[in-house]
């Protein structure tokens, strides 16, 4: 995969145009916020591309790709099999012959297929060359549920991808962070992953025109409280977010950390909150079990157990498939009220 | 700071008695410690060149160090109290509260939850809390919970220290009768919660005894005349020489027997409250100087100067309340000893001998016993023994 010089300069053109004549809509949705991190990056980069199961003539399956063919062409918005092995493996051979592929991985649940080319090859050839050769891939990834897609499209296994040493796994669940995060991505030297909620899609956000970039490590304090903290990402923020409002009503004051990033953790701004509040709950749309909130529950205990005035509670997915029928699929998901009658319990009695 | 009883949480040092570079060897008095029992004098337990280090009038925790003594052979180490019946896992546990009459009542009005035995669950106290009461030495377990699950947490510690500030105690070296108070509830609240206790009774005749110490004190100077209450604690000491089991300290689920016969006797003390400092090794002491010993540890107890040993070596208790009358005493059990023996006032009753009903004075002997520890048949040898004992109070 390599971009001709009438290609190069006309994407530098381009980039040029857009740079300084767009300006960003204030409120955009969260989809248009992704397409708009892959339209900068195409831009702004000649060895940007994009690749994965239709992404091309079909736009995606979320359509975060949508235009992005007519608008760079076949050789940098490339279609590929249903292959995940095959095309992450590209990716890969990409990324260390000096391109910056950002691969496209229609849900995490088929990332399984990819998984050898992720842990054992991309994260591993910096290390057994001797750093030799760095893997700058970036791996977009749908995740969680809450559509009905059922049991093979609804996971989320962020957390799986978290254990591995050598990836960064980023989880943006914000507009802001949707725009801003691929940048950082590319700019970093090793493989990253994204992944991008599919509830969140279809949501809508503000865009602080000031904002042109974010950190990809520190998590972010998305509500002060003083009364419980709920340390959360993806999809379960908003959902936190709107419990934060109910427990208000009831005069409990509720912290909302956002962690961002699940690897590595930004374990200092969850333990800053938790000075404050002295109560946590965990909120993790992956099941419980060796989960993130497992580990962040873990690192609570290990290093701040004196800063614990409660229990640690956590809201995870029930332990089963998600279910298909509506109403089971709401069940076995973390709800807004799951969170709030967690965080109320953890309060004291009232005198 | 040593800990004196299973239920003292901190001390403070109010005196020193040696000073920096002074040579101490084991059994010297080296500070006064003023605890909820009043002023303790605290033995060296280490031979060397002392050097104090624990500030005057500082709360200081249990296992604070207070002084480091330089030895010969090893070079620092901290003057530990040898704890003989080393404080439980519970810090609160405490008080030399031995029992008697008072502690008695106290227990019985607690509503201890029924917990099998050696399981008795830690209180709920929240880490925070506990970190914040450790630092502002408040002992968590006495607070109630607030939390959510009933657990003791930052705000009803906050609560105990702005009530502290409110009223500053002024126990000026005395004991605080209020701090007691709370300690003899929590050590006998301990003890029915987690003791399966028995219980046995035994009437046993007293004319002997009481005929020859009229003879023996009448060959005696009037000071060194010999109360009912030695020859009782002396008989069961030599009693409990045939039966380890009621004598040590049962923790953790096992059983310690003591080398030898600590008597913790029950002293109660004016203004309320009570200890139950040791008679130490009691069989092998004739009994003029345990008279002298008793007396003495009475009159310390009650004007200060008890000595830390006293305080942690008792393996049985004896509590005698003849002098207020009552027949007998059921008594509750110092955690971690395994039995305590009460003794109910020397009275004339009709008593059967041979066929023939005749005034006789008798004393109703007890015996309350840890079940974990030992069984009733047991239990009854020794009172039977006790009872043959102080039928020849010469062989005392």
């Amino acid at each position: 995969m390599s971009t001709t010089n009438a290609g190069l300069r006309e994407s530098l053109a381009a980039a040029a145009a857009g740079g300084a004549g767009a300006s960003a809509p204030l409120r955009l949705t969260y989809r248009e916020a992704c397409k708009q991190a892959l339209r900068d990056a195409l831009r702004a980069d000649p060895r940007t591309f994009v690749m994965g199961e239709d992404v091309g003539k079909y736009g995606g399956c979320y359509g975060v790709t949508k235009g992005l063919l007519d608008e760079f062409g076949p050789e940098r918005i490339v279609d590929t099999p249903l292959a995940e092995n095959g095309f992450t493996g590209v990716g890969i051979g990409a990324a260390v012959a000096g391109l910056r592929p950002i691969v496209e991985i229609m849900t995490c649940n088929f990332s399984l297929l990819a998984l050898d080319q992720i842990v054992n090859s991309a994260t591993k050839l910096a290390h057994m060359s001797g750093g030799q050769f760095a893997v700058p891939l970036v791996i977009r990834m749908a995740t969680g549920g809450g559509r009905q897609l059922a049991a093979q499209h609804s996971h989320s296994l962020e957390g799986w991808f978290a254990h591995i040493p050598g990836l960064k796994v980023l989880v943006p669940a914000t507009v802001e962070d949707a725009r801003f995060m691929l940048a950082a991505a590319l700019a970093d030297p090793n493989p990253v992953l994204i992944f991008e909620h599919i509830v969140l899609y279809n949501t809508e956000g503000d865009l602080d025109p000031g904002i042109t970039a974010v950190d990809i490590e520190r998590a972010k304090l998305r509500r002060p409280g003083r009364d419980v903290s709920l340390v959360t990402y993806g999809n379960s923020l908003p959902k936190c977010l709107a419990a934060a409002d109910q427990l208000a009503a009831d005069g409990i004051d509720a912290e909302v950390i956002d962690l961002r990033v699940l690897r590595p953790l930004d374990m200092a701004t969850v333990v800053a909150s938790l000075r404050r509040t002295r109560r946590v709950v965990i909120v993790d749309e992956g099941w419980k079990s060796g989960s993130i909130s497992a580990e962040i529950a873990a690192r609570l205990a290990e290093d701040s157990l004196y800063e614990l005035d409660a229990p640690i509670r956590r809201v995870c997915s029930r332990e089963v498939p998600v279910p298909y029928a509506a109403h089971l699929e709401e069940a076995a998901l973390p709800r807004v009220d799951d969170i709030v009658a967690a965080a109320r319990a953890l309060q004291p009695r009232k005198a | 700071m040593p800990a004196l009883g299973a239920d003292m949480a901190t001390g403070k040092v109010v005196e020193w008695l040696v000073k920096s570079g002074d040579h101490v060897k084991r059994g010297d008095v080296v500070a006064v410690v003023e605890t909820h029992k009043g002023a303790i004098d605290v033995e060296c337990f280490l031979a060397g060149i002392i050097e104090p280090v624990a500030p005057l009038g500082a709360e200081l925790p249990v296992g604070a160090v207070l002084a480091h003594v330089h030895g010969d052979r090893e070079s620092e180490t901290a003057a530990a109290m040898p704890p003989p019946p080393a404080p439980t896992a519970r810090s609160a546990q405490t008080l030399a509260a031995m029992m008697t009459a008072p502690a008695v009542a106290a227990a019985s009005r607690t509503e201890a939850p029924v917990t099998p035995p050696g399981a008795a669950a830690r209180a709920r106290v929240s880490p925070a809390a506990r970190r914040r009461a450790a630092e502002s030495r408040i002992d968590p377990d006495t607070l109630a919970g607030s939390g959510g699950d009933g657990a003791v947490i930052l705000v009803d510690v906050e609560a105990a220290i702005a009530a502290r500030a409110a009223s500053p105690r002024t126990t000026r070296g005395g004991f605080d009768p209020v701090l007691m108070r709370q300690a003899i509830a929590t050590a006998m609240s301990r003890s029915k919660r987690e003791i399966p206790h028995y219980y046995l009774a035994e009437t046993v005749p007293m004319r002997r005894a009481l005929d020859w110490l009229r003879e023996t004190n009448l060959e005696r100077p009037v000071t060194e005349r010999l109360l009912p209450a030695v020859l009782l604690i002396k008989a069961v000491a030599l009693a409990l020489r045939e039966f380890p089991e009621l004598n040590g300290w049962l923790e953790n689920d096992a059983f310690r027997a003591s080398p030898a016969a600590h008597v913790g006797v029950a002293i109660s003390l004016r203004g309320g409250g009570l200890v139950a400092p040791a008679l130490h090794d009691v069989t092998d002491k004739p009994l003029a100087r345990l008279m002298r010993e008793l007396a003495d540890l009475v009159r310390r107890s009650r004007t200060g100067g008890l000595r830390s040993s006293e305080l942690t070596a008792p393996s049985v208790t004896v509590t005698n309340l003849g002098d207020q009358g009552v027949q007998a005493v059921w008594g509750v059990i110092y955690p971690p000893q395994v039995a305590l023996v009460g003794f109910g006032g020397i009275a004339d009753r009709p008593w059967v001998d041979d066929g023939a009903i005749v005034p006789m004075p008798i004393v109703t002997a007890t015996l309350a016993a840890d079940h974990r520890a030992s069984d009733g048949h047991r239990g009854a040898l020794f009172l039977a023994r006790l009872r043959d004992l102080l039928q020849h109070p010469d062989t005392l």
